[in-house]
Parts: C-alpha cells; structure tokens; sequence
C-alpha cells in the first residue's frame, strides 16, 4: 500500500476537477448510442471487406455465396420430398422448401457470425477502442451483403418453378429489414453470452438444428399439426418461421391454397414486434457488458 | 504471468512494501497542490489491484498423489486459480511526459498498460482517464485475412475518422510505416512481425492520442523506423500527450523517456527520473 498517492477520495477527487473518468465502465447509452452512430463507416467498411475476403481461398470464389445454399436446398429437397415422402408435403414443393431454407440461412449465419462477432476480432479489439456493439452490427452486415445474391438466386428459382412475378415480390424488402433486425438482436445476445460462457459456442449448431427442424421450412406449420392447436400457435410465433412466412407470402402466388403460406396482418405485426424488441433488447443486453470485451 | 501467482504473502517480504512506491520527493506528483498547477494529469492510478481468474489445466505441479489422479482429475482440472498479477499500484501521469515501463518478464508490465488502456477490469482500486487510451501490443494483428490497405482504411475508420480523412492520411501512414507498395494489397499475414507491427504503430499513430500504451511494438522495427517512431511519440508529448512505454530495450527508454517506472512483482519498487531509475534497475540486474 501506498501512502502519499492521492489514494482512494483524493484520487477520485483529483480525477474529477481534471475531467478524468473511471475506466473500465460503460459510457452512457447516449454517449454510446453516438460514438456508434460516429462509426457506422466503419461498421459498413468491415463488413464489406469480411464479405469480400470470405471466399478469396476457394477457386470458385464468390460463387460460394449462392451455391451453398442452393446446394443445401438441393439436399433438403431430395431428403424431405424424395426419400421421406410425407403427406404433410406442400405443393409446389420447390419453391417453398427454397424461400424457407435460403431464409434460415440468413438466420443461421448471423446468429453464429454474431456470436463470434468479439472474440474473432480480438485484435482489433485490443488494438483500438470503439464502441463493441460495431461488431456485432457489422457481422449481419456481411450476412446482408451475401443476401443480395442470394434472393437473386432465389428469385429466380421460385420464377422458373411457376410461380408468376408480381409486384407483390417487393415485399420481400420489409420482410428482411424486420429479420436483420431481430438477427441483429440475436446477434448482440450470441455475442455477449459467448464472452462471458464460451460454451454456449459448442451449442449453437444444435439451436440453429432445432430451429430449421420446428420453424415450417419444409412442412407448412398449420397442415403438419392440424389436430395440436396449442402447439400450431407457439410454433407460429416463433421469429424464424414468421419470418420466412413473410417472405414466402410475397413470393409464393396464393392461387395454390396452402394455409400457413401466407400470411395475415398478425404475421406482420409478429414480425414488427420480434424485430423491435429483439433489437432493442440484445442492444441493452449487449451495451451492459461493454467493459468486458476484449480482456483475456 | 504464473510466476506470479504464489502466496501474497510469500512476495511482499522482499520488495519492502513501504520503501518502494513513495517517498520520492523531487516530481512532487503526488502533493496536489504544488506542482500540479498548470500541468494537467493525463492518468490517474488508485491502489490498482488485478486478479485473473484462471482455469489452471492439469494438476498443480509437485503434487504427488499419482496414483489417484484418475479419481481426483476433475476438480484438480477445473480449479479457478487466481493469479494476482498487479498488487496495488499508484501513481500519476501528467500531459507532456513519456513513461518508461521496465521489469523483469512476468512482473505485471504488460497486465499494468493493458488496466491503463482499460481493456482489462481492475478487481481492486481504480484507472482515471479523460480518453480511453490506445494500446500497442506486439501481438495485437489487426485484421489478419485482409490486405495491409484494407487494414489502414478500417483502422482509421475504428480510430473514429471519417472516409476522407483517412483517405487523406493513408499515404503518411504508408511512409510513417515504410511498407512496400508490392505489400499493400496482400494479406496482412503475410507481412513479416516487424512490418506488421510498423503499420499497427503507424495507423494508431496517424491520430492525435491524449495517452499512448507502447508494448515493446517498436523493438520489431528497423533503424529507420524506430528513429520514425521516436519521432513521433516526442511530437505526442509536445502536443500534451503522455507516452508509456514497456521496453527490455534500455537505451530506447533512455533516449524518449523522461521518467520511468520500475515494476516488480506486480508492485512499483521504483518511480522517479529516467536516468536514476535505469541506473538501479541495471545494477539490480547485474
């Protein structure tokens, strides 16, 4: 112990008529809110680069970007509607088994992206200081960069199985500005848990297993559990099937009758509340823990 | 850091917890009053306890009992150790110094800049600041996968310039850091240590810092750019910023440095002007 060091009250003291702050805290949220407002160049120059390096290694570059997914739906198409026939099958197959697994993988690469969002950028978090909640952002940024070929691609494939274009397909843009949001707020929950239980990493394959099983990809949720009203009801709230209900809603022509494609203004407002909510909440979540990113 | 993490008791003997951290009259940091007028303190370090939590892996070593490892593995495995790396250190920085950091590997230099810059949580005491402080490591890689170029633009951009000004500056920092244009495009792992520690040196740089952590970054360089570097850090004093800098390298710390700290054993056994300091740090050595 030191003696004549301005110790304890003295210091705090010293420290307060020079304008020196504690560190190791939190800024206030507005403070906070502003610093990362200051850098969303930043947010949006990050995520881009991520997106171009992503694939720099494979021959096929950034073809990757669209054919995995289409190559994942080619998978699921001949497990779910050729090897287990089920009755529980939509027509137009094709078309719906797309827009839902395309969908999920948006899903599925922000919530793991996200959740490593801090700990693979280490170095830059112990290098300079930013406001940490930029990582998180920028990670479904570059989820949302690879989205754009994505539903390119998959507008094609839903045009050339049938189904006519309309003007309803722009949709499609308010349905993923919600879903960025709600992954976005996943993403700030991912990221924080994975610091302080790195664990939670070792769980995320078989949440997001979980999710793509329960959330109507390849089965309409109202068809597949007609006689479990209680169970049709959780399943339909859940985020990830609300979702690409929006989605398949604006794609899929409502000539074919199929219930639980499409959707109503309860759908909408779903997907409303869970964007909002999810942000505003993992945003919080995420802002309380800032002094702790980046320590060993 | 391991080295550290004995008995408090077993260490405090030696370093004579009272003679060590005050009485140095001269600076006259600590009485408020005098010598504080006009000069603004940068850094302010309260009594700066830090504890690691550590999942030790393995039995502690010298234990004995071999033959019941199985039966006893699991909570020999998962014990949180703690090793109390920083033991209650304070001190003052004023604008316009460089601070010289020296001690033997393992005596908690490195884990003191990191508190200073707050990147690692104080469980005991505090760190003032009126900016959070940048730190330069040796280790700390920006963005690996992506090019030198990319580097700097994301850099400055995470620095809190905007697109222009970093647009403005990326030539400096390329000079500042003596890179290669052939280099600029390619990924920054494949840059040598000393050519990636030289761009890291020269974006952090590139903007004015009221406090400036070095971590033996510039000893990696060559020549040319330690004489930048050096340079550099007495423009930052000049322009009322305080420098730290963690060196082995004495006559690095001599030749920037103004005072300097002598840690040991995770306490201060020394503060005082920089060539009193060095002197009784290298005949201790010797």
């Amino acid at each position: 112990m030191t003696t004549t060091t301005p110790s304890g009250a003295d210091a705090a003291a010293l420290a307060a008529t020079h304008g020196l702050a504690e560190l190791g805290g939190r800024p206030p949220l507005t403070v906070y809110v502003r610093q990362l407002w200051e850098r969303r160049y930043f947010a949006v120059e990050l995520a881009r680069s991520r997106f171009r390096a992503q694939n720099e290694a494979d021959r096929l570059g950034a073809a990757w970007i669209v054919l995995l997914p289409t190559i994942n739906a080619a998978v699921y198409g001949l497990v779910f509607g050729v090897i287990v026939k089920s009755a529980s099958r939509p027509q137009h197959f094709i078309p719906f088994l797309v827009t839902g697994v395309f969908t999920f993988a948006f899903f599925s690469g922000c919530f793991s992206d996200g959740a490593k969002s801090i700990i693979s950028n280490r170095g830059l978090v112990r290098t300079l200081h930013f406001p940490r909640a930029v990582l998180p952002i920028a990670s479904v940024l570059q989820q949302l960069f690879a989205l754009g070929p994505v539903v390119l691609v998959m507008c094609l494939i839903v045009l050339i199985s049938g189904e006519p274009l309309s003007v309803r397909w722009l949709m499609i843009l308010p349905a993923y500005f919600l879903m960025a949001l709600f992954c976005a707020g996943v993403a700030f929950f991912a990221a924080r848990l994975t610091i302080h239980v790195r664990d939670v990493a070792q769980l995320i394959p078989f949440i997001t297993r979980l999710l793509f099983y329960v959330s109507g990809i390849f089965f309409a949720v109202s068809d597949k559990f007609s006689d479990h009203p209680t169970l049709t009801t959780v399943l339909k709230i859940n985020p990830v099937n609300v979702y690409i209900t929006l989605v398949r809603d604006a794609l899929l022509s409502r000539d074919h009758g199929l219930e639980g494609v499409h959707a109503d203004p309860l759908t909408w407002q779903l997907g409303i509340i869970w964007g909002v909510v999810m942000f505003v909440a993992g945003f919080l979540f995420f802002w309380r823990a800032e002094g702790l990113y980046g320590r060993d | 850091m391991t080295e550290t993490n004995g008995a408090a008791v077993q260490i405090v003997a030696p370093t004579e917890p009272t003679e060590p951290t005050d009485s140095r009259p001269g600076k006259g940091r600590r009485s408020t009053p005098k010598s504080t007028v006009g000069v603004r303190p940068t850094v302010i370090v309260d009594n700066l306890h830090i504890t690691y939590r550590v999942f030790a892996t393995g039995r502690p070593a010298g234990s004995k009992d071999n033959q019941n490892r199985w039966l006893k593995r699991s909570p020999s495995m998962r014990r949180a150790r703690e090793v109390h790396a920083v033991r209650g250190i304070s001190f003052t920085a004023y604008e316009g110094e460089a601070i010289g950091v020296v001690g033997s590997n393992g005596s908690g230099k490195s884990t003191l800049l990191k508190a200073i810059a707050g990147l690692v949580p104080s469980s005991q005491g505090a760190v003032y600041s009126d900016t959070n402080p940048t730190l330069l490591g040796v280790n700390a890689a920006i963005i690996n996968e992506l090019s030198g170029e990319r580097n700097i633009m994301l850099g400055g951009l995470a620095l809190g310039m905007s697109l222009d000004e970093v647009k403005a500056k990326y030539q400096e920092i390329v000079e500042f850091a003596g890179i290669k244009e052939e280099f600029l495009d390619l990924p920054m792992r494949t840059y040598s240590s000393g050519m990636a520690a030289r761009l890291r040196f020269a974006i952090a740089a590139s903007v004015s810092h009221r406090v400036l952590l070095v971590d033996e970054a510039l000893a990696v360089g060559d020549k040319g750019f330690q004489k930048r570097s050096e340079q550099r850090i007495r423009e930052l004093r000049s322009t009322a910023g305080t420098v730290f800098l963690v060196s082995h390298a004495l006559p690095a710390i001599t030749k920037t440095c103004n005072r300097v700290l002598w840690v040991e054993q995770g306490q201060l056994k020394m503060d005082g002007p920089t060539k009193e300091v060095v002197d009784a740090y290298s005949n201790s050595a010797s």
